[in-house]
C-alpha cells in the first residue's frame, strides 16, 4: 500500500531527516540562542548556535512539531554550518527550499520555513528579523 | 403591484426513505460531484464542522437573488426592494419556525456565530454585568465563547469561572453545579463541541442556571445544522449558530434571543436601519430584532439561509441526527484497527455527534491531515479554536474528521484506508 505520490511532500528526504535529524539537541554555552513557534501546527524549534571567527561552528536544533518543520530545520542546520553570518542573514527561502528539494504547499510554507525564521532571528539579534523569509 | 411571492427553490430532494443515503445525497452537492484531478479519487470530505458543502438549491437560490431581486432592502419603494424585503423576512421566520423560536422577532441575523456571542457580550453584557460579577463558561468552549467574556470581564472587572471537563472530554457536571453555587451572572456553554463532538446536556444545565439566577447562552454552531433544536424546550436566553456550517451560504447566521431580553438590551453596532429617530443629540432605536441590524446585511445569503434550513427539514433533522449517530458509530469502532492511534474525547457514540477527533503518540497531526489529503481525504488539524481544551485534555493539536448528510460509510473507509497509510508512510 505504500504509493508515496509524486507530488508528495512525505519522501525520503524529509521522511529521513525526521526519524533522524541532523544536529538535534541544545548547546551549553552557545552564542545565542532562539526560539519561536508555528501557530499554525503549533510547532517550535529552539536553534543555540556557537560562533567562531563570524562563522557558524556549531548548530543544535531542538523542538516539536510536525515532519516538515522538524526535518527542515534539520536540512537548514546542516547548509549553514561553517557558513558565514553574513551568508546566514541573506539566506533566503528559495535556497532553503531548493536544499528540501519537493514541492512544498503554501500551507505548510510556515512550518518549512520556522527553523530558518527562528535562525534569522537568532543572527539579528532581534524578536522579528523574518521579512526574507515570511510568505504573506 | 404585482410582488412575485411564488417560492423559487427546485428542491430535488423527493422522497427519503427511513435512513438517509450519504451517497445519494452527494449528488445534490455539486462540490462533492466534481471530477477528480488524474489519478486522485472522488473526494472524501470530512470536514463539515469547519464549514459545510452547498447543495444545488442552495447555490441556484442565491443565483436567483442576484439574478431577480437584489435590492437593498426596506425602505426601497421600488418592486425589487419590495421582494427583497419581503424574502429577507420571510427567511426570518422559517429560520425561527426551524429552531422554533415563539417569534421571527426573537432571530437576528448576524454573520456568524462569533458575531452572534459578541452581539451578547457587547449589548447584554456592558449593561449587566459589574465590578465583582462572574461569568462561567466552560473549558470545551470554542474561542469564540470564551474571548468575548474575557473581553467584557477585564472591561468590567468582573471574575471568570471555567468548568472542568473530564478525560474523556464531557463537562465536569459536579464542577458545573459547585460554579452555579457562586451565583454567576451569566453561563455560556456549547451545545455540542467543535473539537470532541460531545453534546452537553443543554436543557438541564440550563435549568441549572435558571435556578441560581444567571442568564444562559450557548454556542449551538455545531448543534443546529445536526440535530432537531428547539429554543423553547431549552429555555436558553440566547442561543447562537452560523448559516454556512448548516449548507447554507458563508455569510449569514443567526442570534436567538428571548424577546424580552433583547427588548432591554442596548444595541450592537449603531448606524442605519436600527434607529427610530435620530437627531444631531441623540437617537432612539428601532424595535427588534432592526435594533441589531444596523447596516445593510447579506441580504442574499440570509434569504438562502431558510433554503437551507428548508433542505435539511426536508431530510428530517431527526434523520440526520441518526445518519451521523450511524456513522460516527461506524467509525469509532473501525478507527481502533489503526495501530497507534488514540481517540480524544468520548469513547463511545453516546451523546457525541458526527465529530471524530484522534492523535497518534509519534505522528503530528499536521503530518496525518497532509497525507490524508494526498488521498482526497479532506479533515482538519490544529487545536480546532480550542486551545484550553487542548491544554486541558494534554494535547498539542488533534485530527478531527466531521460527518454530514453527504457523507457515507465508504468515507470513513476510505479515512481508515488512509489512515493505516499515514501509519506506513512514518514507520
Amino acid at each position: 500500500m505504500m504509493n508515496i505520490a509524486e507530488d508528495s511532500i512525505y519522501r525520503e528526504i524529509i521522511l529521513e531527516h525526521y526519524k533522524n535529524p541532523s544536529n538535534k539537541g541544545t548547546l551549553d554555552p552557545a552564542d545565542f540562542t532562539y526560539e519561536d513557534v508555528n501557530p499554525l501546527c503549533g510547532d517550535e524549534i529552539r536553534i543555540d548556535v556557537r560562533i567562531t571567527d563570524d562563522r557558524v561552528s556549531e548548530i543544535r536544533f531542538s523542538g516539536r512539531g510536525c515532519a516538515v518543520s522538524q526535518a527542515s530545520a534539520s536540512i537548514l542546520t546542516e547548509m549553514v554550518e561553517g557558513m558565514s553570518l553574513d551568508a546566514v542573514k541573506s539566506l533566503g527561502r528559495d535556497e532553503l527550499l531548493e536544499e528540501i528539494g519537493i514541492p512544498v504547499s503554501p500551507a505548510r510554507m510556515k512550518c518549512a520555513m520556522l527553523g530558518l525564521k527562528v535562525l534569522k532571528a537568532g543572527v539579528y539579534g532581534i524578536d522579528h528579523a523574518n521579512a526574507a523569509v515570511d510568505d504573506d | 403591484m404585482a410582488i412575485d411571492t411564488t417560492t423559487y427553490f427546485p428542491v430535488d430532494v423527493t422522497e427519503v426513505a427511513e435512513l438517509l443515503d450519504g451517497a445519494r445525497i452527494r449528488t445534490d452537492f455539486p462540490v462533492l460531484n466534481q471530477e477528480p484531478r488524474p489519478g486522485k479519487r472522488r473526494l472524501a470530505f470530512l470536514d463539515s464542522a469547519a464549514s459545510s458543502q452547498k447543495p444545488r438549491v442552495v447555490i441556484d437560490a442565491l443565483t436567483a437573488y442576484y439574478e431577480h431581486y437584489n435590492a437593498n432592502i426596506h425602505r426601497g419603494v421600488y418592486d425589487l426592494s419590495e421582494l427583497a424585503t419581503l424574502r429577507y423576512e420571510e427567511s426570518r421566520k422559517a429560520i425561527a419556525t426551524f429552531i422554533n423560536a415563539a417569534s421571527a422577532r426573537e432571530c437576528i441575523f448576524v454573520r456568524n456565530t462569533t458575531e452572534a456571542i459578541n452581539l451578547v457580550a457587547h449589548s447584554w453584557g456592558r449593561t449587566n454585568i459589574e465590578a465583582g460579577d462572574l461569568i462561567v463558561f466552560t473549558t470545551m468552549e470554542h474561542h469564540s465563547n470564551i474571548v468575548p467574556w474575557q473581553l467584557i470581564a477585564d472591561e468590567k472587572g468582573a471574575r471568570l469561572g471555567h468548568v472542568r471537563i473530564t478525560p474523556d472530554g464531557r463537562l465536569d457536571q459536579g464542577h458545573y453545579a459547585a460554579l452555579l453555587g457562586r451565583e454567576p451572572k451569566l453561563v455560556a456553554f456549547t451545545h455540542v463541541s467543535n473539537s470532541l463532538g460531545t453534546v452537553n446536556p443543554v436543557k438541564e444545565m440550563v435549568a441549572l442556571a435558571h435556578a441560581a439566577g444567571a442568564v444562559t447562552v450557548v454556542d449551538a454552531a455545531q448543534s443546529v445544522p445536526h440535530m432537531a433544536v428547539d429554543v423553547q424546550d431549552l429555555e436558553c436566553d440566547f442561543l447562537a449558530f452560523s448559516g454556512h456550517k448548516m449548507l447554507g451560504p458563508m455569510g449569514a447566521g443567526v442570534l436567538y434571543g428571548k424577546k424580552r431580553l433583547l427588548d432591554a438590551m442596548p444595541p450592537f453596532l449603531g448606524g442605519g436601519s436600527m434607529i427610530r429617530k435620530v437627531t444631531l443629540g441623540a437617537t432612539t432605536w428601532a424595535d427588534v430584532p432592526a435594533k441589531f441590524e444596523a447596516g445593510t446585511p447579506a441580504v442574499g445569503d440570509a434569504i438562502v439561509l431558510s433554503v437551507a434550513a428548508d433542505y435539511l427539514s426536508r431530510l428530517g433533522m431527526e434523520r440526520v441526527w441518526r445518519h451521523e449517530q450511524d456513522l460516527i458509530g461506524y467509525a469509532l469502532e473501525r478507527i481502533r484497527e489503526v495501530p497507534g492511534l488514540k481517540v480524544i474525547g468520548p469513547q463511545d457514540a453516546c451523546d457525541r455527534s458526527g465529530v471524530l477527533s484522534f492523535a497518534f503518540d509519534e505522528i503530528h497531526p499536521h503530518d496525518v491531515a497532509a497525507i490524508l489529503n494526498e488521498d482526497s481525504v479532506a479533515v482538519r488539524a490544529g487545536h480546532h479554536c480550542t486551545q484550553p481544551l487542548m491544554a486541558a485534555l494534554d494535547v498539542v493539536a488533534t485530527t478531527r474528521a466531521s460527518f454530514y448528510v453527504y457523507n457515507d460509510e465508504h468515507d470513513v473507509d476510505r479515512l481508515i484506508e488512509s489512515l493505516h497509510r499515514v501509519v506506513e508512510v512514518f514507520r
